[in-house]
């Protein structure tokens, strides 16, 4: 089993959830609580990583990040390389590919929030921004436990985006489910096995963790 | 009509009276028009589910914006249509207790009760809760949720939490709807000694008859989004529309009175009606000899005999002459003045039998128990 490559994916998956934390919450809260008229149309495009086969997102992620897109340009010159094939861009991809499992679970958990609490906070005097840290997150833990242990786990055994993003170079970009792909290529089944078995108990101590806190299994 | 009962020492309370205009129209059809002055002090709003009480509370709380009108609290204008000003929910210092109390489930009662108070220092707001706590008996109580407490305590808590933070205007919504009656007064009484110190006008919305003509120095009596009548309770019911308002609170007559002297073998005490000689024997209160009481009866309760009626168990009969007699579809409205004025409702063949006529000499006879306790504070 190759341990740095197991490291490298809990160091990324641990990176994605952190910022997915930071940039989810205000995303979901607009969805949440937005009336605006074509609010859908960015529901859909957060949601679109669930659908689109990863070959697809990895492409055009690759393409963008690339010297010849406007975007790859400006971090050519801003940082002297590009961002395809660096952890860096992992972690920009990976964003983009756990968005929705962190950003839904979120905003379902708002939605489920009594809006009379809400009403309550501002007859109080309190700010909306007060109000979402001291009643709304407060109340919405589950979901977002949930929405960080979905992101975590998605993100420590993606494949196809890292594949096409990432490469295959260890210690930058050799996550472990490349490396079982890896191991599974030059026929070493018991390397494979030993890997795999880790990501399959993983995977399921994540879920369970999900539906645990949902069903309030714990007294938070 | 301006109240003559609103109590002394309020002398700077109508510069802070709630005055508000508002018209508010949904898609459904229903449409709010009110026009409300209500000073410092306990104004009651009385009428049937959806009436328009929750919408008209939501509009002074600034969660509903009304289409037209204004809404002042003294000087301070809170909301203007015409001026386009709508100061938002977090800068009205309106407090709002919600019907279902809307208490924060992963805060304590104490962390509740602090949660306005943002803007001071930790002490401070530790020592404000701690008053506040005290004020409305329930430090005992301070560390435990919501879930923990009883009905009683999560509503002390409720309107301890919309108080700490010296509101200008109280909203109360049903607060009372699910307590015991004693819990009720007790919290009552402590809301009163609360209001005795700051003087806000306080808005309290019942459908309960018996909490609309105890509770309040004022009713405001709202059907289908209208104003019927409002007034010192036993005003509003001499009011124009007084056979709808009636018809809401159950009875048409009600009387302020105060205890003569109790005959606690009998179960009963004497009442003397207020302004008048007339005495009624009423079912024995808490009350003491001398306390203020509000007695509620039913005009249909009233029995009327053209000679001096003997030998009954009603302890009551009155002697009085009829001063007015209507009939209004297959209903005999009299009005008999026995020193105070009592309504009456008869049928038209017990008009004809007795062959009653305006002036009249008779006897009015009401039972006990037909007569209605209505607690009320002194005046």
């Amino acid at each position: 089993m190759s341990w740095q490559a197991l490291a490298l994916s809990v160091k990324l998956a641990a990176v994605v959830s952190a910022v997915l934390c930071m940039i989810g919450l205000p995303i979901a809260y607009w969805i949440a609580y937005s009336r605006w008229r074509w609010k859908f149309l960015v529901e859909s495009v957060v949601a679109l990583p669930l659908v689109l086969p990863p070959t697809v997102l990895g492409f055009y992620l690759l393409v963008a990040m690339g010297p010849r897109s406007p975007l790859g340009r400006l971090w050519l010159r801003a940082f002297g390389h590009t961002l395809s094939f660096t952890f860096e861009g992992l972690v920009v991809a990976s964003l983009i590919y756990s968005l929705p499992f962190t950003v839904q679970p979120f905003a379902a958990a708002f939605r489920s929030v009594d809006q009379q609490l809400v009403q309550a906070s501002a007859t109080l005097g309190v700010s909306r921004l007060r109000t979402f840290v001291r009643v709304i997150v407060p109340l919405s833990y589950a979901g977002i436990i949930t929405g960080l242990v979905l992101s975590f786990a998605h993100t420590l055994g993606e494949f196809g985006v890292v594949l096409m993003v990432g490469g295959n170079i260890p210690g930058v970009t050799r996550t472990v489910s490349i490396d079982i792909y890896d191991q599974v290529q030059s026929l070493n089944y018991v390397a494979a096995n030993q890997t795999a078995l880790l990501l399959l108990a993983v995977s399921f101590l994540t879920l369970s963790v999900v539906y645990a806190v949902n069903r309030k299994v714990w007294a938070l | 009509m301006t109240s003559g009962l609103t109590g002394d020492g309020e002398a700077s309370a109508g510069k802070r009276a709630l005055s508000a205009q508002i018209r508010r129209r949904f898609s459904g059809g229903f449409e709010l028009a009110v026009e409300l002055e209500a000073p410092a002090g306990i104004t009651v709003l009385f009428g049937r589910s959806g009436s328009g009480k929750t919408t008209l509370l939501n509009c002074v709380a600034g969660l509903l914006a009304p289409d037209a009108g204004a809404i002042c609290v003294g000087e301070r204008v809170l909301f203007d249509a015409e001026h386009k000003l709508n100061v938002p929910v977090v800068r009205r210092r309106v407090g709002y207790v919600f019907q279902d109390l809307a208490l924060f489930p992963h805060l304590t009662a104490e962390q509740n009760i602090a949660y306005g108070l943002g803007g001071l220092a930790v002490s401070q707001r530790r020592r404000r809760a701690q008053a506040m706590l005290e004020q409305f008996r329930i430090a005992q109580i301070a560390g435990r949720r919501p879930a923990e407490l009883s009905g009683g305590e999560r509503q002390r808590v409720a309107l301890a939490r919309s108080l700490v933070i010296e509101p200008h205007v109280l909203l109360l919504d049903e607060p009372l709807a699910a307590l015991d009656l004693p819990t009720q007064s007790h919290l009552i009484a402590d809301l009163r000694g609360w209001n005795r110190e700051h003087s806000i006008p306080v808005l309290y919305v019942t459908h309960s008859q018996r909490e609309a003509f105890a509770l309040g120095e004022r009713v405001v009596v709202l059907e289908e989004g209208k104003i019927l009548a409002q007034g010192p309770p036993q005003e509003v019911l001499r009011a124009p529309h007084q056979e709808t308002v009636a018809q809401l609170a159950g009875f048409e007559n009600i009387f302020n009175a105060h205890v003569v002297s109790l005959h606690e073998s009998h179960g009963t005490m004497t009442c003397r009606l207020e302004n008048s000689t007339a005495d009624l024997e009423v079912p024995l209160s808490q009350a003491v000899s001398g306390a203020p009481v509000r007695i509620a009866i039913h005009a249909g309760d009233i029995l009327m005999a053209v000679e001096c009626p003997h030998g009954l168990s009603a302890r009551n009969v009155l002697a009085g002459r009829l001063m007015e007699l209507e009939q209004r579809g297959p209903t005999v409205h009299a009005r008999v003045d026995c020193g105070a004025i009592f309504r009456v409702r008869l049928t038209p063949g017990a008009r004809e039998s007795l062959a009653l006529d305006v002036g009249r000499a008779v006897w009015l006879v009401i039972k006990t128990y037909s007569c209605q306790l209505l607690e009320r504070e002194p005046q």
